[in-house]
């Protein structure tokens, strides 16, 4: 076939530079609220001072250590978490087929945390003190990763299990992460009915989902990595989610290897989650909403779903931790229980709504 | 000759759904594969461009064995539509991109914009250019996703049942278009049908499945009113109407079997 008589059609591109616009868009705000985050909480430092900070220009002792040793780590990781819980729930929705799609409510964080709390606990790679803010202090990040990562695997293959024998329909993936989610919680409160009073406090903090916990920058390093390498790994198969969201038939008839995208995608996607979950807990909800909110406004094409969801991941986790440290000052709330407060509903709207896609 | 099967065979879980399958096409043909529902005439169109896997047999596209190529090679020698078109959020303008997948390194190409747009020209669709696909009618999803397959640049088209969701207007338009683009880009089409008077006007050759086998391949001649008794299991009558051939399906005496028999 020959295709000459073609233009390229200035309203479609009209039509794309909006969407542009839109991730541009998405990068100032994100850095507006990173220099507000860094810049408010009990002792204000103003946004100049922040900015000149950051940029290794000392303006005082106790605002330096404020900074780079509390609020950067902190505003980092919700950053980090945030692009991570999102961009691995709008990939979970495209590879599934299913708009319920996401790390917590298929109950893959609950796995992860399930095996950080037992390779903690059971093979003490980490330290417990009944402290709120540092319940736990990870000796081996490796390890407890890892064994959070073989959990969320775990979780993931019998989603895949699942969704292969009965379809991926939303109520059947609903009705999966449910019981997985209350498998692996039961398997928590497990670990905690026979830890000490120490080590029981520890578990319950530690559960609670809070971006405050890192104050490590080798932590920050292995999530921070692991999250820039998958969101690029998922960029570049965007194509192939567009594909499979157009259906599977389809995919295929255009060249996709629909199953080993499926799978090497819920893989990475496992990965993501087990490692903010390790070192973070359980934050639900992120991976949910983003995704959703990001295509009310720029649509389904993974093109710009994919940078767009992982954005406002980023922001959304990142205003909800500033929230959280602000809203019953000087008590600083863990940002799980904000994510949740906002995630429940939503998700109670999606069902009402219809999910269909 | 573009496409041709031999001693196609397909099985589905042990059991036999497709056997000794085979024919051939010329570019500029339209074929369409007729049967009774479940016989296979999906799964077939499926084997052909490896969306099922055959268990046996060969198919050849412009002297290509299909065996030999990657899924990325067949993806631009056929392309596939549906019967059922998944929609989104999506304007039709990227629906239709997406059919360049198997042609994208990277990212798109100005190349493949240019492309797009002739295909919208070509299917007249200019209007529906940034109109969501969530929110089109289903003679304009069914557009959509044949200009999908065609900015694939294929040499053979595949639709599943591509009239099956349409209007009567819709119906005819969309079988004169895949017509028209088939003769004039030397291209085959090969399609499952229900309806034999729309298979008549608008194919050129006939696969009629029975039982998982080609019962009977060839041009207008071979449909016959005892071949098609014994494919569907009924009686038809064949005639002429305005120099179109049609067939009026059942007879007097069969409608009074078969009501006495629900009487009974």
């Amino acid at each position: 076939m020959h295709f000459a008589d073609g233009a390229v059609p200035e309203d479609y591109l009209v039509y794309v530079r909006r969407k542009y616009f839109w991730i541009m868009g998405g990068f100032l705000l994100l850095f507006i609220m990173f220099i507000y985050s860094i810049s408010v909480g009990a002792v204000t430092i103003p946004p100049r001072e922040v900015l000149q900070t950051l940029m290794g220009q000392s303006v005082s002792d106790a605002w330096d250590s404020i900074i780079w040793n509390i609020r950067l780590p902190q505003a980092l990781a919700a950053i980090v978490a945030g692009a991570g819980l999102s961009v691995a729930g709008v990939v979970m929705q495209s590879i599934l087929r299913n708009p319920l799609g996401s790390p917590f409510t298929l109950g893959i964080s609950n796995a992860g945390a399930f095996g950080a709390a037992f390779s903690v606990i059971v093979l003490g790679t980490g330290k417990m003190q009944s402290s709120v803010a540092n319940a736990v202090i990870i000796n081996n990040p490796y390890l407890t990763t890892m064994v959070a990562f073989i959990f969320c695997l775990l979780a993931t293959g019998v989603i895949l299990l699942i969704s292969r024998i009965r379809g991926s329909s939303p109520e059947v993936m609903v009705l999966a992460g449910v019981s997985l989610s209350s498998l692996f919680t039961a398997g928590t409160m497990f670990l905690q009915y026979f830890a000490d009073d120490t080590q029981l406090a520890a578990v319950v903090f530690w559960t609670f989902g809070d971006v405050g916990r890192v104050k490590n920058w080798m932590e920050l390093g292995i999530m921070t990595g692991v999250v820039l390498l998958s969101v690029i790994f998922f960029i570049a198969n965007r194509w192939n989610y567009n594909a499979i969201d157009a259906g599977d038939e389809t995919a295929k008839s255009l060249g996709v290897n629909v199953e080993k995208i499926r799978l090497i995608g819920m893989i990475i996607a496992a990965l993501v989650s087990a490692v903010i979950v390790s070192f973070l807990g359980v934050i639900g909800f992120v991976g949910l909403i983003c995704p959703h909110m990001v295509r009310r406004i720029i649509g389904d094409d993974q093109r710009f779903l994919i940078p767009g969801s992982t954005l406002l991941g980023a922001i959304l986790l990142l205003v909800s931790d500033t929230a959280a440290r602000l809203i019953v000052s000087p008590y600083v709330l863990p940002v799980s229980i904000l994510t949740a407060f906002m995630g429940a509903p939503t998700f109670i709207y999606l069902l009402i709504r219809g999910y269909k896609r | 000759m573009i496409l041709s099967v031999d001693e196609l065979q397909f099985l589905y879980r042990n059991r036999k759904i497709l056997h000794e399958i085979a024919f051939s096409i010329d570019e500029g043909e339209v074929v369409a594969i007729l049967g009774p529902n479940g016989v296979g005439k999906t799964t077939l169109l499926k084997c052909l461009n490896r969306i099922l896997n055959p268990r046996g047999g060969t198919v050849h596209i412009d002297g290509e064995n299909l065996s030999d190529l990657g899924t990325m090679e067949i993806a631009r020698l056929i392309g596939y539509v549906p019967q059922r078109v998944e929609t989104g959020r999506l304007t039709a303008f990227d629906a239709v991109l997406l059919g360049r997948r198997p042609h994208i390194k990277w990212d798109i190409a100005e190349k493949d914009l240019k492309i797009v747009d002739s295909v919208f020209k070509l299917l007249s669709m200019e209007n529906l250019r940034l109109s969501y696909i969530d929110e089109m009618s289903g003679g304009e999803l069914q557009k959509v996703a044949i200009a999908r397959s065609l900015v694939q640049e294929p040499k053979v088209l595949l639709l599943d049942e591509p009239t099956s969701s349409l209007d009567l207007r819709n119906q005819v338009e969309i079988l004169a278009v895949i017509r028209q683009i088939v003769l004039q880009h030397k291209i085959a089409a090969v399609m499952t049908m229900h309806d034999l008077n729309q298979a008549f006007r608008y194919a050129d050759r006939f696969i009629l499945l029975k039982g998982g086998k080609v019962h009977a391949y060839g041009g207008a001649e071979v449909i016959t009113p005892q071949v098609i008794e014994e494919v569907y299991g009924l009686p038809v009558v064949i005639g002429e109407i305005s120099g179109m051939r049609c067939v009026v399906p059942g007879s007097p005496v069969w409608d009074c079997k078969i009501s006495y028999a629900a009487s009974k």
